[in-house]
């Protein structure tokens, strides 16, 4: 019995340990999946007069990606999110996360600018109603006003073809 | 002598350097009862950026973030429970150090006890093997004590 139960014991050892290597104890799962996109209404960075509300989006599916200045995975993730921008498939909104404006603008006009707009959230109060706990994180937000998806950290290229674009095609395919 | 003496100078320095950077946010509470909860909470809530420690021992920006909101929380007259709802709601059964039981988390609940119980059976195992070992090398002993006896 014994001389079953030790390799046994090993292989449950192996296993559990293979399952933990290919978890990333950093990815979170957010509670807010397939809830609605708490609302918020914050001065728009161009414009402070111009305030961004999530209603503003009903009705088409729309991607909000929480960025910084001082954040250096925001930096790594800008161009692809230009890319994206080109790619005309998905408005994204910006959610500017605890940062000054006047860095965050001269970002845009250095980088590029793939937001349609960008909401200033200076004291980073909207960010922790949508549960953000680092920077870059994107929510994937439905016709309804409902998130489908949180992209933890740069969305690469591979997150984009393999996860984000398909995910925003069928949304798009829902009722509004 | 004069070693220990520096020692000793070191020594008082660091002390008063961790009970300056606890003093960095000196808050206010309104009565006893609001500051044991308010301690009690940001012992038992999670770091979301440091993970392995709880918010009152983090220096990240979002824990001093939570910690505030946690205070504020507290002096709008919100409940232990209603604060650890609203962290919930927001980061999920992560940001409590204690998690709930369900059924997520049953392994995690009732794991090391199913562990134990193997264990024990195991144990037991092993001890009614030997000692059915030694029954049988005594029989066999006998045996041949008897066959030599009759030789």
């Amino acid at each position: 019995m014994a001389r079953f139960l030790v390799p046994l014991g090993f292989i449950v050892l192996v296993v559990f340990l293979g399952i933990g290597l290919t978890l990333d104890p950093k990815e979170i799962p957010s509670p807010f999946i397939n809830k609605p996109a708490p609302a918020f209404s914050l001065p728009s960075l161009q414009n402070a007069e111009i305030k961004i509300q999530p209603e503003d989006y009903k009705g088409q599916v729309w991607l909000l990606n929480v960025w910084a200045t001082w954040c250096v995975a925001c930096r790594a993730e800008h161009q692809m999110l230009v890319e994206i921008s080109r790619q005309n498939v998905v408005p994204i909104i910006g959610l500017n996360y605890k940062d000054e404006s006047a860095l965050a603008i001269r970002w845009l006009q250095q980088l590029g600018n793939p937001y349609k707009t960008v909401a200033v959230d200076a004291d980073g109060r909207v960010a922790i109603d949508y549960g953000v706990y680092g920077a870059p994180e994107t929510f994937i937000i439905d016709k309804k006003g409902i998130i489908r998806y949180k992209h933890i950290g740069p969305i690469t290229p591979q997150a984009w073809q393999q996860k984000i674009l398909p995910l925003v095609q069928q949304l798009n395919g829902e009722a509004g | 002598m004069k070693y220990c003496s520096h020692l000793l100078a070191v020594f008082l320095m660091l002390l008063f350097m961790t009970s300056a950077s606890a003093k960095i946010e000196s808050l206010e509470f309104a009565n006893p009862q609001m500051e044991k909860d308010y301690l009690q909470l940001v012992q038992e809530l999670r770091c979301l950026v440091c993970q392995n420690q709880n918010l009152a021992d983090s220096n990240a920006e979002l824990a001093q973030d939570l910690r505030h909101q946690v205070y504020e929380m507290l002096n709008k007259g919100s409940s232990r429970k209603e604060i650890v709802d609203y962290m919930v709601a927001r980061y999920g059964d992560f940001v409590m150090y204690k998690p709930p039981v369900k059924s997520t988390t049953y392994l995690l609940w009732f794991g090391p006890l199913v562990l134990l119980v193997l264990a024990i059976i195991v144990v037991f195992m092993f001890m009614r093997k030997q000692k059915k070992d030694t029954a049988e090398v005594s029989q066999q002993a006998q045996e041949k004590a008897h066959h030599l006896l009759d030789d």
